[in-house]
């Protein structure tokens, strides 16, 4: 019983987001009443791109940085995948996009070792490096164009066992799980929030904290490969652009899924339920016939809520606490 | 001394960070199976000289010798692994994240590291918990635990006891001399000279970053390691200071009572009440987080008290922001200079800067009436300004001043020293208790909370013991003493602190 309170309380933000997770699809159903299969698919494709985001940002704040770049990053795997793909079969696009994910894992180790070596601030170094990235994207393609065989798209938008289990939701799961559920049980995914919490704690405790930082930043480029590449499955074309937003868009997913950007707090799975929040809360604005500019104010608005009320439970827990110590007292 | 025992030399370690020399000249020996004491006055160099043994830190010129060959330790895993593991007077446990995940990362097994929770009493702490949600003496404890689980050749104990409760240090002391009759080592470091007498074979003394003599503590007193430790410039002005204690004129008790503070808590603070009168510097003495803290932020205006009642010359004030606590005439000196001062800016803002809301003509500030007032406050306090285009290029000393001089210029009833003199020199150190004496001479009340117990008497007309969040002791600076403020502050009886002197 104890176990389970300490569980609870300790998981407390992941088990909240679930919640609001649950709430936004009861209201969607709602509003909705034939919402099936169809509708799953298509929010799983447009919220996959976001949640990729998210999970690359938040291997790299849980390690103590922030990476600007995750949103360029994603538009140079764009476009790479949608001029090199187009117009080759099923077997050289996933040869391709394994060269984009090895890609991914340099450019992010690349701003990983830039920000570790020079020890310019982490925020200077990837801001600039987005803007690197970003003018990358436009040398491969200037304008929205490319493509994929059908194939490929299909990784993401058919369904292979149940019409209610979208291939890409059983993509995230296992291309996230494959990287992160080794990471947490050994001894390198230790390190990782170790730094995160406190460098120099985890530097006297034998960490080596120059390579751990670096490899934060590699997760965090495989990840936004990863979104490159989910952006090019839900468009269908590559876009120099179009990955720009997920950088913020990932930011806000990580806040709302309960990770600290302070570092060392928080997991992957509450970024990536924050994310399918952060793509259904629009949608069903525009689907109640709200004004889609006021959706944008309402995102917002949902998100400095949420974080308020994530602030307000420690408070709220330390004063019991103390209330209870007076009374022993 | 080229002895066959020698399990750890050092010979000429230096570490500069910057501009400033942490550490000029550190020579250490250490035999095998003795306990060895560091000791030094604040900023003499002994935590520099410890991170480098441990390889916290890479030294700047140098050599460390074990066993009689050259080693060269490039992280704490490193040194760990040659037999040399240390505990931190800060605790190096990752805060969010478990005690024992906190073991995985070092890879301490448990079989490894129950022996010694056992014996230092630790059996009881669940090992699930997060770092950051256990109190620090336990957190201390855990650290030595692991420390002592890698079975290290040389244990270095950095001021580990410095927060403990006498019960929790003595099972440190106890590890410490099972270690010594197992033939191993230990370098111990602490202020506290009782603790240095009792436990250890020899001292080395450390001063101003160099190494200045090791004692055999059997055959030699305690005064020896003093001078040592103050060294010969530093004594003649210990008398000096002394002359202006005397020369100040006795506290006046026709005075008003400048402030008057009633059960006042907040935090750490339980229940403290005191009197300021006008023309007195009251000391305030207390280890470190028995609410000391707590009771200058609610006096400075930067927290509301949970209830009790400031009091300014009679009449009870509301604080709501430092703003409101100024304009009664409480401001505040505080320790970390970081705090109080615009960097980046001149001499001149930094001290104008509260007066801003007073100098005004016509909406604008009035330049020249400011400049007129910086200009005495600055002669006053004898502010090398050569530097002064940024405050940040000043020394430590300096700046303190510069923190003192805005309020001369601003003007105040009382003034809230909170540790004015940490990590700045002896020269500095005794103009600024000639400052706080003058001020007190005329006219107005200084509250001081200082970590140097000899301070007081040097300063103060009287101090009080704060002790759990409660003044436990009030004693006249004539009998504030530095063992009797020591037992105090450690919350001994007043009859054992008169048996003790």
């Amino acid at each position: 019983m104890k176990t389970v309170a300490r569980f609870a309380r300790r998981n407390a933000w992941t088990l909240g987001i679930y919640g609001l997770f649950v709430a936004v699809m009861i209201f969607t159903i709602s509003i909705h009443p034939n919402y099936g299969p169809y509708e799953i698919e298509t929010l799983v494709v447009g919220a996959l791109p976001l949640a990729f985001a998210a999970t690359a940002q938040a291997c790299v704040v849980l390690g103590g940085g922030i990476d600007l770049s995750i949103g360029a990053m994603m538009a140079v795997a764009n476009v790479l995948a949608a001029r090199y793909m187009f117009h080759h079969d099923f077997q050289t696009a996933v040869l391709i996009s394994l060269l984009i994910l090895a890609g991914g894992v340099l450019a992010g180790s690349l701003n990983g070792l830039i920000a570790v070596r020079t020890r310019v601030p982490d925020i200077v170094v990837t801001l600039a490096m987005s803007f690197v990235w970003g003018g990358v994207a436009l040398l491969i393609l200037a304008k929205p164009g490319g493509g994929a065989p059908d194939a490929f798209m299909a990784l993401s938008s058919g369904n292979l066992f149940s019409p209610w289990l979208p291939n890409g939701l059983l993509l995230l799961i296992v291309v996230v799980s494959a990287v992160w559920v080794p990471l947490k049980l050994g001894r390198l995914g230790l390190a990782l929030y170790a730094v995160g919490s406190d460098r120099t704690a985890a530097f006297r405790q034998g960490v080596r904290v120059g390579p751990t930082r670096v490899f934060s930043y590699a997760l965090g480029g495989f990840f936004a490969a990863c979104g490159g590449l989910a952006l090019m499955m839900s468009t269908g074309i590559g876009s120099p652009l179009a990955g720009t937003i997920y950088t913020l868009s990932g930011i806000s997913a990580i806040v709302l899924g309960g990770v600290s950007l302070a570092g060392g707090r928080g997991g992957v799975t509450g970024p990536i339920v924050a994310a399918f929040v952060l793509t259904l809360v629009p949608a069903d604005l525009i689907l109640s016939g709200t004004d889609p500019n006021l959706g944008q104010v309402i995102q917002g608005v949902l998100l400095v809520l949420v974080v308020m009320a994530g602030g307000l439970a420690p408070l709220l827990r330390a004063r019991a606490v103390e209330r209870r110590a007076a009374r022993a007292a | 001394m080229s002895d066959a025992n020698v399990l750890l030399e050092t010979r000429g370690l230096s570490k500069n960070y910057g501009a400033v020399v942490a550490l000029r000249s550190g020579d250490l020996s250490v035999q095998a199976g003795e306990i060895h004491a560091l000791m030094g006055a604040n900023g003499a160099g002994k935590s520099t000289l410890v991170k480098v043994l441990t390889g916290d830190v890479t030294p700047n010129a140098g050599e460390i010798l074990l066993d009689g060959k050259e080693v060269r330790f490039t992280s704490p895993a490193s040194a760990r692994k040659a037999g040399l593991a240390s505990v931190y007077q800060d605790v190096s446990l990752v805060p969010l994240l478990t005690v024992a995940q906190n073991l995985r990362l070092t890879g301490t097994t448990m079989a490894a590291i129950k022996p010694w929770l056992e014996e230092l009493g630790l059996d009881d702490v669940d090992l699930t918990e997060y770092v950051r949600d256990l109190p620090t003496p336990t957190l201390h404890l855990l650290d030595l635990a692991q420390a002592l689980a890698a079975l290290p050749r040389l244990l270095i104990l950095d001021e580990v006891t410095a927060t403990m409760p006498a019960d929790l240090s003595e099972r440190v002391f106890r590890v410490a001399r099972r270690w010594r009759s197992e033939g191993r080592s230990v370098v111990l470091i602490s202020h506290r000279m009782t603790e240095v007498k009792a436990l250890c074979d020899r001292a080395t003394v450390l001063r101003d970053g160099t190494t200045v003599g090791v004692v055999d503590l059997a055959s030699s007193g305690q005064e020896e390691i003093v001078s040592l430790m103050l060294g010969p410039a530093a004594a003649s002005v210990v008398v000096s200071e002394g002359a202006v204690a005397d020369t100040a004129p006795p506290p006046s008790k026709e005075f008003a009572p400048a402030l008057e503070v009633r059960s006042l808590r907040s935090g750490v603070m339980q229940d403290v009440s005191l009197t300021l009168r006008r023309g007195e510097v009251l000391g305030i003495v207390a280890l470190e987080g028995q609410g000391q803290a707590d009771l200058f932020e609610c006096l400075s205006g930067n927290r509301r008290p949970e209830a009790g009642e400031i009091l300014v010359q009679g009449k009870t004030r509301r604080f709501r922001h430092p703003h409101d606590a100024i304009g009664a005439g409480l401001v505040l000196v505080p320790a970390d200079r970081a705090l109080a001062l615009l960097r980046q800016r001149s001499v001149l803002e930094n001290i104008a800067l509260p007066m801003v809301n007073r100098l005004r003509r016509w909406g604008l500030i009035n330049t020249g009436a400011e400049r007129r007032r910086v200009k005495a406050a600055i002669d006053r306090l004898d502010i090398d300004t050569r530097a002064g285009s940024r405050v940040m290029r000043l020394s430590g000393g300096n700046q303190q001043k510069v923190t003192i001089a805005r309020w001369l210029a601003t003007g105040f009833l009382t003034l809230l020293c909170f540790d004015p003199t940490r990590g700045i020199d002896i020269r500095t150190k005794e103009q600024i208790y000639r400052v706080l004496r003058e001020l007190a001479a005329s006219g107005s009340a200084v509250l001081l909370f200082t970590s140097e117990m000899p301070e007081i008497q040097l300063a103060c007309d009287r101090a009080l013991v704060m002790y759990a969040g409660r003044v436990v002791t009030e004693l006249s600076a004539h009998d504030a003493t530095e063992p009797v403020l020591l037992r105090a502050a450690h919350g001994l009886g007043r009859s054992a602190a008169a048996e003790a002197s």
